[in-house]
């Protein structure tokens, strides 16, 4: 009886230990770029691809004559991101050559589905509030499009 | 073994041998015993030299055989190695060309480490000082560069060789296991050094990698029961490895961690045991045993029985 509780002691607190070691890999606190931020009003956008918050959200805005919606720039294949070719009206990843075409739906290479759309809402003053920490998918092989769910795009 | 092979021979001047090596031991004793009142008599007089340059052994077999075994870097490789085992185009020396590529890697490693910051501002300075303006900054870095190549290309045909020659078969299975644990140890220390210059090609790389990790069973986002384990991209295997949800400064110190400390020490722990584990399973494993025709002429008693450590025949 003594063996076993100085045993299960001695197991135990490595156990602890081994979970203390685990979680100490996941930090609370990140210096991200922030997830959720405004990208400003919706007579901003002009008809076509907007590139302004690439560089800083890794987002393209998309004005369509009916909707405004915002696609995540992270290839589906293997999670570079892409280039918007104005002269080819396409997206293409550099990593291994997927290619969308202007709304973000993939027509070649290696990519299985689309690009994947942010959440999209107008704040009180009007201001569109993009979260890219929620992502709309239309993944054809898996039977689900998420991408005309009510905050997948804007109407105008 | 050698000396297995080698027992079966002349036992003529087994006697004689036998009352010589006790002569030299009775010698041996009575100047150990001289010595050692001397220096009772006297303890002024050290044995300084000795304690620090150690002694220097005769030129008989015996004494160099024991030269190797009290000797921690020598005692690695055996005082006696058969014959076949030495054969390069048998074993390709490959096992022993990845463990002196790793001293290189390790040696170059430590120095590089002496310009290298692991931060997003100055990763890829570094990397052009070293290039440019320190002092054969540049032949490090190559030398690091290419042994690590070498380093993948050597353990893969180590690997390849073992598999050709069946030498993962009894008793070496455990050691082959061991094997494999080091051959993914180097493909990771290849993985994280990938990452550390900080330029366009390594942080593709490792953006292309960790988004693999998303697919792991279980422990990934987009692995299979990931999401019903309630895996997202701030809980899952990724972020561990990332410190984050994206290739950022938390990466590049943790890719920097693993690969200057962490994995090198576990893989040297790990390297201790394959080789003692050689030894203990008979040896490098050798090709079956051959007599060349003058060794057989030379026996004259009944035909020498050949052992081998895995009692193959």
């Amino acid at each position: 009886m003594r063996r076993q509780v100085i045993w299960a002691g001695v197991f135990g607190y490595l156990g602890v230990n081994l979970l203390m070691f685990l979680r100490f890999f996941f930090p609370r606190a990140l210096y991200e770029p922030n997830t959720v931020f405004s990208i400003g009003f919706p007579g901003d956008f002009g008809l076509g691809i907007d590139q302004r918050f690439l560089m800083t959200n890794r987002v393209w805005v998309v004005r369509e004559p009916d909707r405004i919606f915002v696609i995540f720039a992270r290839c589906t294949h293997l999670g570079c991101t892409p280039e918007w070719k104005p002269s080819e009206n396409k997206f293409k990843c550099p990593c291994h050559g997927s290619g969308y075409d202007s709304e973000g739906v993939n027509f070649e290479g290696p990519a299985p589905r689309p690009m994947d759309r942010a959440h999209i809402a107008l704040d009180a003053t009007g201001k569109i509030i993009v979260d890219t920490s929620r992502l709309f998918v239309d993944d054809p092989q898996a039977g689900v499009n998420h991408f005309n769910d009510p905050s997948a795009f804007l109407s105008v | 073994m050698a000396e297995e092979n080698g027992g079966n021979g002349k036992r003529t001047g087994l006697v004689e041998r036998v009352r010589e090596d006790a002569e030299d031991i009775k010698k041996l004793v009575r100047e150990k015993g001289k010595e050692e009142i001397d220096s009772l008599k006297d303890p002024e007089k050290t044995q300084l030299y000795r304690s620090i340059f150690r002694v220097k052994h005769d030129e008989t077999p015996r004494s160099r055989s024991l030269g190797v075994l009290s000797n921690v870097f020598l005692h690695l490789h055996p005082a006696k190695v058969n014959r076949d085992a030495v054969k390069y185009n048998y074993t390709w020396g490959m096992g022993g060309i990845t463990f002196y590529l790793f001293i290189v890697l390790t040696f170059t490693g430590v120095l590089l480490m002496f310009y290298y910051h692991p931060t997003k501002v100055q990763a890829f300075r570094d990397i052009l000082y070293l290039e440019n303006d320190v002092p054969f900054g540049k032949l490090l870095r190559n030398m690091h560069r290419w042994a690590a190549h070498l380093m993948i290309i050597a353990v893969w045909l180590h690997m390849f060789r073992v598999f050709l020659t069946g030498s993962y078969k009894r008793p070496r299975e455990f050691n082959w296991c061991v094997g494999v644990l080091l051959m993914v140890l180097t493909m990771l220390l290849s993985f994280t050094g990938y990452l550390l210059p900080d330029d366009q090609l390594g942080f593709w790389a490792v953006t292309v990698g960790t988004n693999m990790a998303r697919a792991t069973p279980g422990l990934g986002n987009e692995g299979p029961f990931g999401s019903l384990l309630g895996m997202t991209p701030y809980n899952d295997v990724r972020f561990a490895l990332l410190g984050g949800s994206i290739v950022d400064a938390n990466a590049l110190l943790r890719a920097y961690i693993w690969h200057c400390i962490a994995i090198p020490l576990i893989a040297s722990v790990f390297m201790g045991v394959h080789f003692w584990r050689v030894r203990k399973d008979g040896g490098i494993s050798g090709p079956a045993p051959v007599m060349l025709e003058s060794d057989i002429k030379e026996e004259k008693g009944p035909r020498p029985v050949i052992m081998r450590p895995s009692g193959m025949t």
